[in-house]
């Protein structure tokens, strides 16, 4: 299991586009599964209605958990991902 | 009956004269049967959101071919909702535990999930429950096998409705529809998004007595303009509505012809014209319309939008994103310009009597380097994605300029130290808007690349009438000589100096001043986007000979 955070830096936050790319990105990852949590509360960032309830903003630090299949490759996927889009 | 005016919010600046179509959805009435076969129930639910997903990637294509990527996404997400583990998770489980009909269980779960995302803080977020419900609807109409009606009209209409989901304004008919009202909704909602993308007059959250007063087919009025819809208007009001509709369509197909021409007069000078924008939302307006480069980006959205102040990584990726769309065109950006009455409470400003003379804008930089320091990095590492301009208000004295550009040459050394890349030709610049600086703009010209001439408080400060306090209105003419000779004077001193100089105030977009700028030898004039072409149209039609 791997964890790492992340600090929001785009004004908008997660909102419904970046939230969609974030779970297609993760639906892709085979045997990894990705968590993404706020403030204590924690969802699987392959779903989308939940992630998007997180209503993560600009600002907000998440903390992500990458578990199973190849975590390394899934930690750098997603990282690159936020870092480039979010 | 009476001719009625009601009120609300324009989203697209046009005008429509036509009758009202009264938007009726297939509303679903949901009714909870028990069912014994629930696996046939579970079936009937796959085959219904297999359909749903279709008709919404056709939604998608035709949106994608009329308001572009961006706008078509939302479709996108709609079908990865319909996906959606929890969401299929919860109507799933309704009709299994409690052996009922798949419709109902899909109801009670847009309810669930809109109702999530209604009580959230954030108001994009709130909007997202309309989307929970339309794609609930969808899956519904499918269930019940009626396909979900497209609306059609029959003859050109103006579509008025409580308010229209994404999928429903897509959907509609383009060539049919003159305009569209809607009793609630927001300048966030998608209805108002694609209504500006697809140039049709809208005016949204007009009330829920419009919607009662009207009747299918009566004559209507809406002026996206000034968001007004007029009922039953009478005939004169239809004439004069008539005719500035006339002048609407007839000045836009007139300025666009005159894209992609040059800002030339007749004989042959020629000028540059830029936009104004206060933020990155703003580039589709300024690539729309046609301007040349940006003169004018207000960075302070950057810190009235946050609750804290906003980080090098958040600025740079700002910055670079207004210059890679921008695609090497200029891009000036103005550093924080705020104030006691432009007040931000993280900066903790103290109450002034008053702020037009208080520490204000490159003031506030300068009292606090930590804050003038981040945003310099950021602006030189965005450097390298195109062609910038770093552009310093409220100058006054040679001084402010040196220190400006010693803060420039410490960020510029810092990142060349920790071998980041910025780019070697980024232009410095002033703002000219108090009388000091054009008194002594000979002076500073040597020192920077160009000028900007702020107009609105360079009036304020030479006439000595605050802007803000309407009785000073009949004191104040914008075309005082005084403020004139200002801007000759810095406008020759500039040139004099090797710098050149443009005017980003109101004044650049006062078409009766334009020869005069011109005279003077003004290199570029920055306006709002929507004025960049009236503006072109105006110079060609000059002749200073």
């Amino acid at each position: 299991m791997k964890k790492f955070t992340y600090t929001i830096k785009d004004a908008q936050g997660i909102h419904a586009r970046p939230a969609g790319c974030l779970v297609k990105l993760v639906k892709g990852l085979e045997g990894t599964v990705v968590t993404i949590e706020k403030n204590g509360k924690a969802v699987n960032a392959a779903k989308l209605m939940m992630l998007m309830g997180l209503g993560i903003k600009c600002g907000d630090t998440v903390t992500f958990t990458v578990e199973g299949g190849d975590e390394d490759k899934a930690e750098k996927a997603v990282l690159e991902f936020m870092t480039e889009n979010l | 009956m009476a001719m009625r005016i009601f009120k609300g919010k324009g989203v697209y600046g046009a005008v429509a004269v036509g009758r009202a179509q009264v938007f009726k959805r297939q509303e679903a009435h949901v009714r909870r049967i028990r069912v014994d076969d629930t696996a046939a129930e579970l079936e009937r639910l796959e085959a219904a959101k297999a359909m749903a997903i279709e008709q919404l990637s056709g939604i998608y294509e035709k949106a994608l071919r009329e308001v572009g990527e961006t706008n078509a996404q939302i479709f996108d997400i709609h079908m990865m909702m319909i996906e959606d583990d929890d969401y299929n998770d919860s109507i799933k489980g309704i009709i299994e535990t409690q052996s009922v009909n798949a419709e109902y269980a899909v109801a009670v779960t847009s309810d669930t999930f809109a109702e999530m995302f209604a009580s959230m803080e954030d108001s994009y977020m709130q909007a997202r429950s309309a989307d929970v419900r339309d794609i609930s609807n969808r899956i519904i109409a499918c269930l019940s096998d009626c396909e979900k009606s497209e609306h059609q009209a029959e003859e050109c209409m103006i579509v008025c409705a409580d308010d229209l989901a994404p999928s429903e304004t897509v959907a509609l008919d383009k060539d049919k529809v003159l305009a569209f009202v809607t009793a609630y909704g927001s300048a966030n909602s998608h209805t108002a998004i694609l209504a500006r993308n697809m140039n049709i007059p809208a005016v949204i959250g007009i009330g829920e007595e419009f919607l009662n007063e009207l009747e299918d087919g009566v004559q209507l009025i809406v002026d996206g303009h000034t968001g007004t819809v007029i009922i039953d208007p009478d005939e004169s009001t239809v004439q004069q509505y008539t005719k500035k509709q006339q002048e609407d369509t007839h000045k836009k197909a007139l300025l666009q012809e005159l894209k992609g021409k040059e800002n030339i007069t007749k004989d042959g000078t020629s000028i540059k014209i830029y936009a104004n924008i206060g933020g990155v939302d703003g580039i589709g307006a300024v690539l729309a319309n046609d301007a040349g480069g940006i003169g004018l980006f207000r960075s302070e959205f950057l810190y009235l939008e946050s609750n804290d102040y906003p980080d090098e990584e958040q600025q740079f990726r700002a910055y670079k994103k207004v210059l890679e769309s921008m695609a090497g065109k200029k891009v000036i950006i103005r550093t924080l310009d705020i104030g006691a009455d432009k007040q931000i409470d993280y900066f903790g400003l103290d109450k002034e009597d008053n702020p037009a003379l208080g520490l204000r804008a490159v003031r506030i930089c300068l009292t606090r380097p930590e804050i003038f320091r981040t945003q310099l990095r950021a602006l030189y590492r965005a450097s390298v994605y195109g062609s910038l301009g770093i552009m310093f208000p409220m100058i006054n004295s040679v001084s402010d300029v040196e220190k400006c550009l010693a803060a420039c040459e410490q960020a510029k050394s810092e990142l060349a130290a920790e071998g980041v890349p910025f780019s070697d030709s980024v232009e410095t610049g002033i703002m000219i808007e108090t009388p000091a600086a054009a008194i002594i703009s000979d002076r500073l010209a040597a020192m920077v690349d160009f000028f900007s001439v702020g107009t609105n408080d360079l009036t304020q400060y030479t006439l000595a009438c605050d802007r803000q306090n309407a009785k000073l209105e009949p004191f104040i003419d914008t075309h005082h000589e005084a403020i004139l000779r200002l801007i000759e004077l810095a406008a020759k001193n500039a040139h004099e100096h090797g710098a050149w100089i443009g005017i980003c105030g109101e004044l650049a977009a006062d078409t009766s001043l334009t020869e005069t700028f011109l005279r003077m030898g003004i290199d570029e004039l920055s306006v709002s986007a929507p004025f960049v072409l009236p503006l072109r149209e105006k110079v060609r039609s000059i002749s200073l000979k």
